[in-house]
Parts: structure tokens; C-alpha cells; sequence
């Protein structure tokens, strides 16, 4: 494995921090406080090809392998941005080329890679499905002329406003004998632009700037070709899914780790207090040092990840450990940024209240990181199961 | 049409600026990229070749081999092709040198136009364009604002204190474009990936039938002999806006006999 950036990695990275210049600390404040979507920014991913960077060259989007991809989202984060608002639209299409048919992977991809349809809604969780996916509840029922009829309830339905595509989990079937546990959720492609008023949305407002919202969806009819993959199969797609997001969300975190290290250890080479740097003193030296220690070791994980999967390989393991450790690792920055910024920390014109604000879902989102543990404990380490 | 860009590598314009007490010069060890301004004069070539007339943009660098990566970035914001004069004995180069370097790039390819930012963020020179233009004995144009192409005729609006010049010129010309003639797009994902497959071309002095004695340290006609830092500004007004600022900006501008 090497360890140093390829040229072409380098130049990625270089773009996308580029790209970031123009959408400063102000830029991101002014929208926290509206708790407004950053459209601009996004617009301006779009255009410059960021988000269909892994769409296969094919359907014309940047073909860029996992690894590459993720130093697009690293760079964004590492920059003081947040690709917390888009990242979605990288990843959700892979559920599409996956397991989509020829006719749906023609139709969707290509606009996708584009930028003119955006796939980035992601409709899992419930108010009484979160960790436990499989206890949803939301149905889809065939219906005589082959059109699904769909009824139920999400929650964290995020960027929904701002997606023309929504791809949703639900029930279309309950496991008979001696068929898998997991057998009976099918996925599907919903066209927000034609659903109407059978979906009814309702913002959440939440500690950070993150637009998701909590849907309910009363007899939403939907063609027959909206089903991705095959009945009953879903969560297996939905599994399919989540190392390439894990990694990504590793990545996300690598970069925000490295721009609270940054910006610590600037701010306490600069900082005078007794007549000295505050950055002499250990108790604020050491643990900024420790923080980048576990970025950087984090990020060695997520690379390893992103590696395996690249090669077409398993890497459960990885990328969830990746996704564990990189959060953590964000977060021991975020707090050793805040301490060294003493109440200066708390200012929002130093940005570093609003980083660790975002930064912190990531121990929750998209996945626990508890749910981590126990899947490392019980299908790794072979312990007793708690789900 | 055939337009050339002049662009330059230089230090990361966000770092801060550090001079190396023992030779005077800029320190140039940190991060180094594209200058700035340069972007301005690729997207304006840019412009005209989407407006319809056909054109090769190459970009042209004089500089270390390491910069390779700043051509990139030049070739990834729009240009097609580039030239590289990379060598030793480049180091040391003034204005004089370098403009000689450049004069000698441009002279083997026939370029209609040569365009280049109005500055470089790291010495704020400003006057590379004018340098190059007079051992062309090509015309020239500072501060372009905008630029219009008629046939063989530019025709640049020019930026001055009291409003805009409008000057016409024949082509072959030179061009300094001020950063106000446009907004650079950012290079795309596409564009950056398929820039090292565009044609460059890395020269030596020698191949580019250049005298090293007429580049480099012994071209140069400057020395830093020494740098202090400019004088302060005298007696300044700070007025915090608590909604009477601006009835206090105006009494001090009275006062002052700006406004009467
Ligand atoms: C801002 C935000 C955006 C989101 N965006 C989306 C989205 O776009 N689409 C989507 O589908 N979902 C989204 N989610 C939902 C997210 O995936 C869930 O919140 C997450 O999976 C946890 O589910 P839960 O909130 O129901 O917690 P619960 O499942 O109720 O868990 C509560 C606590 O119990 C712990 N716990 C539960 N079981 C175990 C166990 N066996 N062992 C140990 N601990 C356990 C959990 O780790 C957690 O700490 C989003 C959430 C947030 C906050």
C-alpha cells in the first residue's frame, strides 16, 4: 500500500480546495443561521463534475474509484465546508448501477453524473426504525396493474427538499419458512417531482445547519419500474451499500479532524497568555497532538477500507471500523479545538462551534457508532449477539 | 486564432508571506501554486474560444521543474496545450531576464495574442505584459476590462481613474486583463483529470535557443540590496457605527475639505 498521494490524487484535491476558497467561514455562518441549504456551493460541485465522481466514465460521470472519490468529501471538510449537505448525491446512485435494471441505470445515471437529477434522498430510518431497520414498518403493496401503492412513515429523511429522486426502503413482503430474516424489504426509485401531495414533509430543525425532514406518505402510487432490484431484497442492497458510505463518511470525518488540528494549532502558537504561547504549555499542546495521532490513524484505516474495496474485496470490517475511529477521532479534535480556543471557542466567527456541531452526528449518523461495536463484537469477534 | 498565457507559480497567496533574511528573497519552500490573477487571462481566452472563433490556448510557464503541477492547474482551467521552460539556469531571473525568457517562448510559435494577469501575487510587479510587449515590438495593453475581437482587431476597454478608455489595436498584441474583466470558473473534475493528457512541452535554454548568459542571475540587472517595511499611515479616525457613522463620516469629510 502506498502511503503518498498520486499526482492525480494531489491534483483532486487541489480542485476541490480550490472550489472551497470561495465559500468562506462567512458564507457557511450566514446559511447556519438561517439554517439554509447551500445551494451555490452545491450548484458549484455539481458543474465542476464533483458529484457524479463515481459514476462510471460510461454514463458519463468522472469514474473515479472509492478512493479517489473520498478525498473529494475529505478535501471539502478539511477546507471548513460541509459535505454533510451533498455527499449523497456521490454514493446513493450506487444502489442504481448496482442492482438497477439496464433501462434504469440508462435513464437515471447519465443525469445524475450531470447534475440535472439529483439523487440524494435516502428514505430508511423510522420513528420506530432507526438501528433496527428491519422493524420498519413503511409498506408497499403490488397492486393488479403492477403499480405499488405506498403508505407509511420516515424520519431523517435528509436533503428530501433538495432532491428530485428519493431512493426508499420499505416493506413489501414479510419473511415466510425458512426464508432469511432480512427477506421482505424491496427498494425503490421514488420521482419526487411527481409524488405530490401523497408525500407530506415537516422539517426538523436540529443543532447543526442539516436539512432533513419526517415524511408521511399517504398511497403513493408507483409505476411498476420504480422497483430497484428484486422484491424482497432490499436490505441486502441497502448492505451493499453502506461499506461504500461508511468509507466515505471516514473520509468526511479525516477531513474535518484535520481542519480542527489546524486550526488548534495555530490558534495556540498565536495565542499569548502569561507572556507565553498557550501552545507551550502541555495541557493544550498534548492534546491536539493526540487528536491528530488518531485522525491520522484513523485515515490510514479508511484508505485501507477504501483499498479493499477498490479491489473488489469484503471490507465490513474496515469500513465500519473506519467510520468508528475516523468520528472519534473528528470529535477528539473538535474538543481539543474547543479548549484551545478557550471562550473564543464559543465565538461563531471562529467557526469551530459550528465544525463541532456538524462534526458530531457522525458518531450517530448514518450509523450508531454502538451498532458498530456490536457488529465488530458479535460478526467479527464471534460474542454473544445483542441484535 | 492562436493565444498564448503567460503564467506564473507562485506561493500559496492564503500562507503568509516570508522573506529569507540572508538572500532578500521570498521563501518559496512552502506550498506553491497558479497566480491568481493568471486565472482571469485563461478564462478570458476561454471565452473567446466559446464564443465561436476558433482557438488553441496554450499556456506558457517559465520556471522550476517542479512546477509542472502549476501547469496542470493552467491546462485544467481551460488551456489545450503547454510550453514549459523548466532549467537551472533560469534561477535568480529579474524582470529583465524572465521577460527575455518569455520574449523567446513566444517568438517560435506565431501567437496572435498573448494575455496575462494584471499582476503576480507574490512580487506585484505589474509591468511582466509591457516588459514582454516591448521585445516583441508587439502593442500593448494594461488593465483590459473587456475584450472584443473583430477580425484582426481588438478592441479593449481599458479601466482608468476617470472612467474607461476604449483602445483599438491590431493583432499580433499583448494583453495584461485586470481581475475585474471576469469570474474564473473552477477547473472540473473532468478537466483536471484530462489535463496531463494534453500536449506539453518541457524546454531546456538550450533547446529553446536561449544564451544563458542573457537569463538567470546573469541576465539580471536587480539586486536587493535591502527591504524595510513601508512607512505607517499617518493619524487615522476609527468611527464604529453605533447608526451615527455615517453623520460622522460626512463632518470628517467636511472638515477635511473633500466634500464641500
Ligand atoms: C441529522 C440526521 C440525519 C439523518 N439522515 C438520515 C437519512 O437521510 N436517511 C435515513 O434513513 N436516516 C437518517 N438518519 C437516521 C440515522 O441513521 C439514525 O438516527 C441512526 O441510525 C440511529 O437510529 P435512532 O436514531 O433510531 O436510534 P435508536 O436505534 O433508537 O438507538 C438509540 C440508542 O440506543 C443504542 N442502541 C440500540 N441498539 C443497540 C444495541 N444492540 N447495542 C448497543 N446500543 C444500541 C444506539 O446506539 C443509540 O445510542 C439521520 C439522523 C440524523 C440525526
Amino acid at each position: 500500500m502506498a502511503f503518498d498521494l498520486t499526482e492525480e490524487q494531489d491534483a483532486i484535491r487541489a480542485g476541490v480546495a480550490d472550489l472551497c476558497k470561495g465559500f468562506d467561514g462567512e458564507y457557511w455562518r450566514q446559511l447556519d443561521r438561517d439554517q439554509a441549504y447551500p445551494e451555490a456551493f452545491v450548484s458549484a460541485l455539481t458543474e465542476g463534475g464533483w458529484l457524479g465522481a463515481l459514476v462510471p466514465e460510461e454514463y458519463g460521470g468522472g469514474g473515479l474509484t472509492l478512493a479517489d472519490g473520498s478525498l473529494i468529501l475529505e478535501e471539502i471538510n478539511h477546507q471548513g465546508c460541509n459535505a454533510g449537505a451533498c455527499h449523497a448525491q456521490m454514493y446513493t446512485m450506487g444502489t442504481v448501477l448496482k442492482h438497477g435494471s439496464a433501462a434504469q441505470k440508462d435513464r437515471y445515471l447519465p443525469a445524475i453524473a450531470s447534475g440535472a437529477l439529483r439523487l440524494q434522498a435516502f428514505g430508511v430510518t423510522e420513528p420506530d426504525a432507526g438501528s433496527n431497520t428491519l422493524a420498519l414498518r413503511t409498506r408497499a403493496d403490488r397492486q393488479a396493474d403492477g403499480t405499488w401503492l405506498v403508505n407509511g412513515q420516515k424520519i431523517w429523511t435528509s436533503r428530501f427538499a433538495h432532491s428530485d429522486l428519493m431512493l426508499l426502503l420499505a416493506r413489501t413482503g414479510t419473511p415466510g419458512e425458512g426464508q432469511k430474516r432480512w427477506w421482505g424489504l424491496s427498494t425503490f426509485l421514488v420521482d419526487l417531482r411527481e409524488a405530490g401531495a401523497t408525500i407530506e414533509a415537516r422539517p426538523i430543525r436540529t443543532m447543526m445547519n442539516h436539512a432533513t425532514v419526517e415524511l408521511f406518505i399517504n398511497d403513493l402510487v408507483l409505476p411498476a419500474d420504480a422497483l430497484v432490484g428484486e422484491e424482497g431484497l432490499g436490505f441486502r442492497y441497502i448492505l451493499d451499500g453502506m461499506n461504500a458510505e461508511r468509507i466515505l463518511i471516514a473520509a468526511e470525518c479525516v477531513g474535518d479532524g484535520r481542519w480542527f488540528v489546524e486550526k488548534a494549532s495555530a490558534y495556540a502558537t498565536q495565542r499569548e497568555v502569561f507572556g507565553r504561547p498557550i501552545g507551550a504549555n502541555q495541557g493544550v499542546q498534548f492534546p491536539i497532538a493526540r487528536a491528530h495521532a488518531a485522525v491520522e490513524a484513523a485515515d490510514l484505516m479508511r484508505r485501507k477500507a477504501a483499498a479493499l474495496f477498490d479491489a473488489g474485496q469484503p471490507c465490513g470490517p474496515e469500513a465500519n471500523m473506519a467510520k468508528l475511529l475516523a468520528s472519534e477521532a473528528s470529535w477528539q479534535a473538535a474538543n481539543a479545538c474547543l479548549d484551545t480556543h478557550g471562550g473564543f471557542g464559543f465565538a461563531e466567527e471562529y467557526d469551530v462551534e459550528r465544525k463541532f456541531r456538524e462534526t458530531r452526528l457522525y458518531m450517530t449518523a448514518p450509523v450508531n457508532n454502538n451498532l458498530i461495536l456490536a457488529y465488530l463484537g458479535q460478526n467479527v469477534l464471534d460474542m454473544p449477539r445483542s441484535y | 486564432m492562436k493565444i498564448a498565457i503567460c503564467v506564473k507559480e507562485v506561493p500559496d497567496p492564503t500562507a503568509e508571506k516570508r522573506i529569507d533574511p540572508g538572500t532578500n528573497r521570498l521563501v518559496r519552500t512552502g506550498e506553491n501554486t497558479l497566480n491568481p490573477y493568471d486565472r482571469h487571462a485563461i478564462e478570458e481566452a476561454v471565452r473567446i474560444k466559446e464564443s465561436g472563433v476558433e482557438t488553441e490556448i496554450s499556456i506558457v510557464l517559465v520556471g522550476p521543474a517542479s512546477a509542472a503541477r502549476t501547469v496542470d492547474k493552467a491546462l485544467a482551467q481551460g488551456g489545450d496545450r503547454s510550453v514549459h521552460l523548466a532549467d537551472d539556469g533560469l534561477a535568480d531571473s529579474d524582470i529583465l531576464a524572465t521577460s527575455r525568457a518569455l520574449a523567446a517562448l513566444l517568438e517560435r510559435d506565431a501567437y496572435d495574442l498573448v494575455l496575462f494577469g494584471q499582476q503576480a501575487s507574490d512580487a506585484e510587479c505589474y509591468v511582466m505584459a509591457a516588459a514582454v510587449a516591448e521585445r516583441l515590438d508587439r502593442p500593448c495593453v494594461s488593465q483590459a476590462a473587456s475584450l472584443t475581437l473583430d477580425g484582426s482587431t481588438l478592441r479593449v476597454k481599458r479601466q482608468v481613474e476617470t472612467g474607461y478608455d476604449t483602445v483599438e489595436m491590431p493583432l499580433p498584441a499583448v494583453v495584461s486583463v485586470s481581475d475585474a474583466i471576469n469570474e474564473p470558473r473552477y477547473p472540473s473534475l473532468p478537466a483536471i483529470m484530462g489535463a496531463k493528457r494534453k500536449p506539453h512541452e518541457v524546454l531546456s535554454l538550450a533547446d529553446a535557443g536561449i544564451d544563458p548568459d542573457t537569463v538567470g542571475g546573469a541576465g539580471s540587472r536587480t539586486t536587493v540590496r535591502g527591504l524595510s517595511k513601508p512607512a505607517g499611515r499617518g493619524a487615522s479616525v476609527r468611527i464604529e457605527d453605533d447608526g451615527t457613522a455615517a453623520e460622522k463620516i460626512l463632518a470628517f469629510l467636511v472638515e477635511n475639505k473633500v466634500v464641500v
